[in-house]
């Protein structure tokens, strides 16, 4: 199967990942290869089999809602690209002038 | 004696007669290192002093009289996938080159319980993404039996610190054979426990349903002693099983009486090395000498493992690499305009090629008119080949294989074919998808000096029966005594 490159640029806005062209032109062909190779599963008869997302399957797990420690501010903070001490710093998301 | 390559029992047995320290077994293993990791770069961090200190922290309290955790003192290499507290935790990628954990990963605490000490953190493929620990941002580790071989991956610097000789023992994950595949490559033993049976709190994940923590070392017995100290149930992982850890060390000697070893007639395909086959062919009559049954088994759907494998693994990964945005921690770019260019331009810095390649793919067959002919259709094959594993397993006690279809390639060799590479991984996909423990122990040398590996699987839980069989193999044969010579 293969992709265009628009789709792999879609597939790689929607994955938050900046690609050079050539990034993006190796990502086709190697995408392309892989998915065809998963056209095999198409093969198997999965008619009312169960999807299985674990193999050991445990359900309801609960544990007692207790009070605990948690990290202290500077700690959280400590590998932060970019913060003032109190906060993550982001860049500006809302203008007030728009 | 040498300290450097002797295995955890020989060396425990030496300190509690006083006839050495765990400072002299950490100084040993620490010179180790320095004589031979300049060529083999299996180390990414040594911090020397506070290994010793540790050590001689050991040393005192065994002096004193007082009890010592199982691991008494010995140095043990981690794989830098796993947070320690303090301690730089890369997972060889440049995303996270500062990030300093706030805190230990259960397995680390439990390590410390036990009195294991961390000699260092090893290289691996990038967020254990590779078969190969080429896709490290930092260095290629080598393969200590030929430094022009790939040690395998992604725990690569886990097994190339054991054969090394610079670690007894070691910490690797296993997603798909990333604890195998290196064991077989540099002729070490090498085990991924049921999925559930270690805790994952800590371990920084790649994909959930499937990563799993677990030992390498140069015996079974080294194996069984690090498994058993970090097994367990743990409050922070809420996959992990309320189920009590049996003392592997305790019945590892007892042979199993009985036991019924299948052959699946769907792994002796095109594609295997002859010498590979012939190793494993040979384990065969060992077992059957020592009494053991050879079954014939089938698993119909094994020839569906690769492919649904690389359709979970990335599709798990897309989401769990998610974090990764460069605001909480990690990488971030220095220009952008928008938050959403700030994300991508800090991601596509931070991250090496396969990386990107798995969050594309886990992506694609997730995103919308896509999740049902990939996804969905991939989860339904796993059931069915957890279905052909239950139906075998009513049959034997373990399914012996190779653990890889070659021998270590050359680095290089496959890297530029990520399908090539993906193949590699054969034989141990599907114990990940299906949740079940194994091992890889050595069972013979190539012609060309490499090692070979024998893996054995056994249904879920079933650990104590894998080392059990596995010790069996070793006593027999002695292919774990069997050390590179490294010039």
């Amino acid at each position: 199967m293969s992709l265009s490159q628009e789709d792999v640029k879609k597939v790689a806005s929607l994955s938050r990942l900046a690609l050079s062209e050539k990034e993006l032109a190796q990502m086709q062909e190697h995408l392309g290869q892989i998915l065809d190779y998963f056209e095999i599963l198409q093969e198997v008869d999965t008619e009312n089999v169960e999807p299985m997302a674990h193999a050991i399957e445990l359900h309801n797990v609960f544990r007692e809602d207790e009070i605990r420690e948690s990290l202290p501010r500077e700690e959280a903070l400590a590998n932060a690209p970019k913060t003032d001490g109190k906060y993550f710093l982001v860049p500006e998301i809302l203008r007030q002038d728009k | 004696m040498s300290l450097v390559g002797a295995p955890a029992s020989e060396l425990l047995s030496l300190m509690e007669k006083g006839e050495t320290t765990a400072v002299e077994v950490m100084q040993a293993h620490l010179d180790q290192i320095n004589q031979t990791d300049d060529k083999v770069d299996a180390y990414l961090h040594v911090d020397a002093e506070t290994a010793l200190k540790k050590a001689a922290d050991v040393d005192a309290r065994r002096k004193a009289g007082e009890s010592i955790g199982p691991l008494g003192g010995l140095p043990i290499a981690i794989k830098d996938v796993l947070c320690t507290k303090g301690v730089p935790t890369t997972c060889s990628s440049r995303m996270l080159e500062n990030f300093v954990p706030p805190y230990d990963a259960t397995v680390m605490q439990k390590l410390t319980a036990a009195d294991g000490i961390m000699i260092g953190k090893v290289n691996m493929d990038e967020f254990a993404m590779g078969s190969s620990t080429e896709n490290s941002a930092f260095k290629k580790t080598k393969n200590p039996w030929n430094i022009e071989h790939s040690p395998g991956g992604s725990s690569g610097g886990s097994a190339a610190a054991v054969a090394a000789m610079t670690a007894p023992l070691s910490l690797g994950s296993d997603t798909g054979g990333s604890i195998r595949q290196p064991a077989h490559f540099c002729g070490v033993v090498g085990m991924k426990p049921t999925y559930g049976r270690v805790s994952r709190y800590g371990l920084v994940a790649f994909a959930s349903s499937l990563d799993q923590v677990g030992p390498f070392a140069n015996d079974v017995q080294g194996a069984a002693l690090l498994l058993e100290a970090i097994a367990g149930h743990d409050q922070l992982d809420s996959t992990s099983v309320p189920k009590e850890v049996p003392s592997y060390t305790a019945s590892l000697d007892e042979p199993l009486k009985g036991l019924k070893i299948g052959i699946v007639k769907e792994h002796y395909v095109e594609g295997i090395n002859e010498e590979v086959e012939q190793t494993v062919r040979d384990a065969y009559k060992v077992y059957e000498s020592l009494g053991a049954e050879l079954v014939d088994i089938s698993l119909p759907n094994s020839k569906y493992c690769v492919a649904a494998y690389y359709i979970i693994a990335p599709a798990e990964a897309s989401s769990n690499l998610a974090r990764y945005d460069g605001v909480h921690y990690g990488h971030r770019a220095e220009n952008f305009d928008s938050m959403i260019e700030m994300y991508s331009r800090s991601r596509g810095e931070g991250f090496g090629t396969e990386v990107k390649r798995r969050i594309m793919l886990g992506t694609y067959t997730l995103s919308a008119g896509y999740i049902d002919a990939y996804y969905l259709k991939a989860l339904r094959v796993r059931r069915l080949i957890r279905n052909d594993f239950d139906e075998a397993f009513k049959k034997v006690d373990v399914i012996a294989s190779p653990t890889s279809p070659n021998t270590a390639f050359k680095i290089g060799g496959l890297i530029n074919d990520p399908l090539a590479m993906y193949l590699e991984d054969i034989y141990t996909i599907s114990a990940n998808l299906a949740g079940l423990p194994g091992i890889s122990i050595p069972a013979g040398i190539s012609k060309a000096g490499l090692p070979i590996g024998l893996q054995l699987l056994a249904a879920p839980f079933e650990e104590e029966k894998l080392l059990r069989a596995a010790r069996m193999f070793e006593k027999e044969t002695g292919w774990t005594s069997k050390r590179p010579t490294l010039n």
